[in-house]
């Protein structure tokens, strides 16, 4: 059995790890709150835009714009992967990557990588595919700024003809146990489901200065509110995840405490039974 | 729902900036300064960097927006902007600031066209918020 000093000093070494999971765990929940009312706050914005969009898209395929035709051959593609600049998420990041990495392998055309977060760095980093580039230390908050000139990027290397598709992989938050890792088309636009629905609504409306106006304005403005969503998704899910494997650390760090304090009490009393048996012992050699 | 009141939704991707019924609005759409009453026939439009006027109970208010989207549909108005705010809550000194910013980035001129054009949207947006706050006092 190990001596009281070793199980003493386990214990405080464990008791220290314990402060520090604990005091991470609540800094995630304090993170997450915050992510998740701006998810919250952009959501009415997120829904007003797709319904306007799919009012606009109600009746025909008579307006082209270059963001929803989609392009008859697919030579490139981009991949962006939303992933965390830090670790101790639990499996928050591998999963991403994981499907990130699958996407890709089953990915004919040729493919070019976007990685956001120091992790999807790291991991792609010594793998055989090609990095267009990779922005690393985001934050813990996604802004409006980031996102405009994430989407903005996006929508220049589209238009240019420098990839034909965009694709983005994030996590989907869904609970604070629970993130999802998905793979969406952000470009060309997907079509909506809704879109028969609304025909006919649109010959109600005016438009001014005209509809494909309009439309050269809404659809940049529903890409870039996408990608604000999903970058508050992904990292809404990362402080979730963080949250829910640090609790779990602290409570594992409590069994680990209770069981050395057992351990510690019943070496600190076989210590003091032999104590005893010796006293008893030489007090009964010198009768 | 009165038939003379209509509903003034301002939605960013912030939040929601302004739900109220009032009486009139006025925007600056693509193609100059709109009024909209109540009963007004669906449309839809862009808005331009500008203010939003409004009044209810005979009072007037104003909000400072940078460009964006506008939907007009029963009695219901939707602007959806980038951003906006209203006047009384703008950060005059911010906004001045920015202004300075944006006109000696505009002075220099030296770099990308890109840039000069970045520039100049700033320096909009920020007259345009002064100017909204000032309309306030």
């Amino acid at each position: 059995m190990a001596s009281m000093r070793d199980i003493r000093r386990r214990i405080k070494s464990v008791k220290s790890t314990q402060q520090i999971t604990k005091a991470m765990k609540m800094v995630s929940a304090a993170k997450l709150r915050k992510v998740q009312a701006s998810l919250i706050a952009a959501r009415p914005y997120a829904k007003k835009v797709q319904e306007v969009m799919d009012h606009l898209l109600g009746s025909e395929a008579e307006y082209e714009n270059a963001l929803i035709t989609p392009r008859a051959e697919v030579k490139k593609v981009c991949y962006v992967v939303l992933a965390g600049d830090r670790g101790l998420c639990g499996g928050y990041n591998s999963q991403v990557l994981r499907l990130a990495e699958n996407e890709i392998k089953a990915e004919k055309a040729e493919c070019g990588l976007l990685l956001i977060g120091k992790k999807a760095r790291d991991f792609f980093r010594s793998k055989p595919y090609k990095i267009i580039g990779h922005h690393v230390n985001i934050g813990d908050n996604p802004t409006m700024v980031q996102s405009i000139a994430l989407s903005k990027y996006l929508i220049e290397k589209y238009l240019s003809g420098e990839v034909d598709e965009v694709h983005v992989i994030y996590s989907e938050f869904i609970s604070t146990m629970n993130q999802e890792p998905k793979s969406v088309r952000l470009l060309p636009i997907p079509a909506s489901e809704q879109v028969e629905q609304e025909k006919g609504l649109r010959d109600l409306y005016i438009f001014e200065p005209g509809e494909k106006a309009i439309l050269d304005v809404i659809l940049p403005q529903y890409v870039q509110s996408t990608v604000y969503r999903m970058m508050l998704e992904a990292k809404a899910g990362e402080h979730g995840a963080r949250m829910t494997s640090m609790s779990a650390a602290t409570d594992n760090a409590y069994e680990i405490i209770d069981k050395l304090t057992l351990s510690l009490n019943r070496a600190r009393q076989a210590a003091i039974t032999t104590e005893i048996s010796e006293i008893v012992g030489g007090a009964a050699a010198l009768e | 729902m009165a038939a003379d009141v209509i509903r003034l939704d301002i939605v960013t991707p912030a939040g929601i900036v302004f739900s109220d019924a009032v009486s009139t609005v006025q925007v600056p759409s693509a193609l100059g300064l709109m009024g909209i009453l109540a009963n007004h026939t669906p449309l839809m439009t862009t808005l331009e960097i500008g203010a939003i006027k409004y009044t209810k109970e005979d009072k007037e208010n104003y909000l400072a927006v940078s460009g964006g989207f506008l939907e007009v549909k029963d009695n219901v108005v939707i602007i959806l902007a980038t951003s906006a705010e209203k006047a009384e809550d703008i950060d005059i000194a911010r906004a001045i600031n920015a202004k300075e910013r944006a006109e000696e980035r505009l002075v220099r001129k030296d770099d990308a066209e890109l840039d000069v054009l970045r520039a100049e949207l700033a320096l909009k947006r920020s007259i345009n918020r002064i100017h909204v706050a000032e309309l306030k006092k």
